[in-house]
């Protein structure tokens, strides 16, 4: 085991409990981007340059824009709510 | 050290399974479920990895080179997309539990009826 | 049940479960010893059997291609499901799509541009990520997601009425659909003209070329196509909830 490969899995492994730590969605959904990008630099990493792009892809690009979208409509109705009282 | 990955992979899978039970928010419960899937990925990889090997593309190596094992590449890799189209399934179910209930707080929900 | 009795409940849970799983993984072999056999018969077989230089698509699509099948399926009927439950309910309606006022804050018309001129560079760079999967790194699946990314750029730059325009929602339903189907019926080539079901029917070229490889550019093209509309149904599904539809 290498240097880096262990490096890496300290850094995923330092990353999951910020992920779930944090608790306002909005910071959680750039800590996602984030956690998404170090597990993408360990696939790579460990020789799996497919998996890693897919990774990069998906946890950059399509989830955290899923997350905020439906956090914008959740905070949009409340106030639609509020508006109706 | 032989086993320091799939350690890691318990670790990750313990925090994320941590996030789901205390959660306040399903939002979050929903991205604590990818932490937990985080896991299975590390742990996959780590079991197919061989030491010394190659990523498994031949388009620019010789045919003997070693390389690692692409079976377990290739259930990981569908794997990332697949789960992201299901975690956006679960965040739909939470919108439309906020526009029925008023509330996505996981604690608060079932002792909301009709 | 209250919440630390639920907490306290889990974290003895967990220890056990933590437990279990170290004890099984003390028996696995060790990191980098991969004893398994499957894994060595493909690779050396691989380039060989398939023509294709990128085991991994080769895994995928060929050796494994009813296992991939089953996963886009799964991919179909959760956007599936998506489109079914943020459908529009008897108490809602749409707004009226008010032109250019669908402008972000801090959006300039700048940036708009910039977005615009970026749709087609990431466009070629997604058909190359599918069509040159079973050569270098990527496929149908990570290609499609580029592809869906290229008319996001439209939507993330501020241009929502373009984003509708490069990304119609019939054109989107149609071409995932047609990719699930495609990928089914390469399934079905498979078993009328070589006996089995998802055989690679077509003659194999030389590795490394760009059209070799037999029914996995095919597939690529299927997997590509419908992981680009689906990508695409769920953030309309989604940007349509937070920016048009409101309760009556």
């Amino acid at each position: 085991m290498t240097a880096l490969q262990i490096g890496a899995l300290i850094v995923v492994g330092a990353g999951a409990p910020l992920v779930v730590l944090v608790r306002d969605p909005v910071r959680q959904a750039f800590c996602v981007g984030v956690f998404g990008t170090a597990l993408a630099l360990l696939f790579f990493i460990f020789q799996a340059p497919d998996v890693a792009l897919s990774q990069i892809v998906v946890s950059t690009v399509a989830l955290p824009l899923m997350i905020l979208l439906a956090l914008a409509k959740i905070r949009e109705h409340e106030e639609e709510e509020e508006e109706r009282e | 050290m032989t086993v320091f990955p799939f350690l890691v992979a318990i670790w990750i899978l313990c925090w994320g399974l941590y996030g789901i039970v205390s959660s306040r928010n399903l939002v979050h419960l929903v991205i604590c479920l990818g932490v937990t899937q985080a896991a299975t990925y590390v742990l996959l990889l780590g079991v197919g990895y061989r030491n010394g090997g190659a990523a498994p593309i031949y388009a620019d190596i010789a045919e003997s080179t070693m390389v690692v094992d692409p079976v377990v590449q290739a259930l990981a890799l569908v794997d990332v997309v697949v789960e992201a189209t299901v975690s956006a399934l679960l965040l739909a179910v939470a919108v439309q539990t906020h526009k029925r209930f008023g509330t996505i707080d996981p604690d608060e929900l079932h002792s909301l009826r009709g | 049940m209250n919440r630390r009795l639920r907490i306290g409940l889990f974290l003895g849970g967990a220890a056990l479960l933590a437990g279990m799983l170290v004890a099984a993984v003390g028996d696995l072999p060790g990191f980098g010893h991969y004893p398994g056999p499957y894994g060595i018969l493909i690779e050396e077989t691989g380039v060989a059997g398939t023509s294709a230089t990128d085991l991994v698509t080769a895994v995928n699509f060929d050796y494994r291609a009813f296992d991939t099948m089953g996963e886009e399926f799964i991919l179909f009927a959760a956007v599936l499901g998506v489109a079914i439950v943020l459908r529009r309910r008897r108490g809602e309606r749409a707004e009226d799509e008010r032109g250019d006022d669908h402008h972000f804050p801090g959006s300039s018309s700048a940036l708009g541009a910039l977005g615009l001129a970026l749709v087609g560079p990431v466009f070629v760079l997604g058909a190359y990520v599918v069509t040159h999967g079973q050569i270098t790194p990527g496929g149908g699946f990570q290609g499609g997601v580029v592809l869906a990314a290229a008319a996001l750029i439209a939507f993330l730059a501020g241009e929502y009425v373009a984003f509708k325009v490069i990304a119609p929602h019939a054109m989107v339903e149609a071409g995932e659909a047609a990719g699930a189907a495609g990928f089914a019926l390469v399934g079905l080539g498979g078993l009328i003209f070589a006996g089995t079901f998802f055989a690679n029917f077509i003659a194999l070229g030389t590795p490394g070329s760009f059209l070799s490889s037999g029914t996995i550019p095919i597939s690529n093209l299927a997997v590509g196509i419908e992981v680009a509309g689906a990508f695409l149904l769920l953030w309309t599904e989604f940007s349509d909830q937070a920016l048009v539809v409101r309760s009556k």
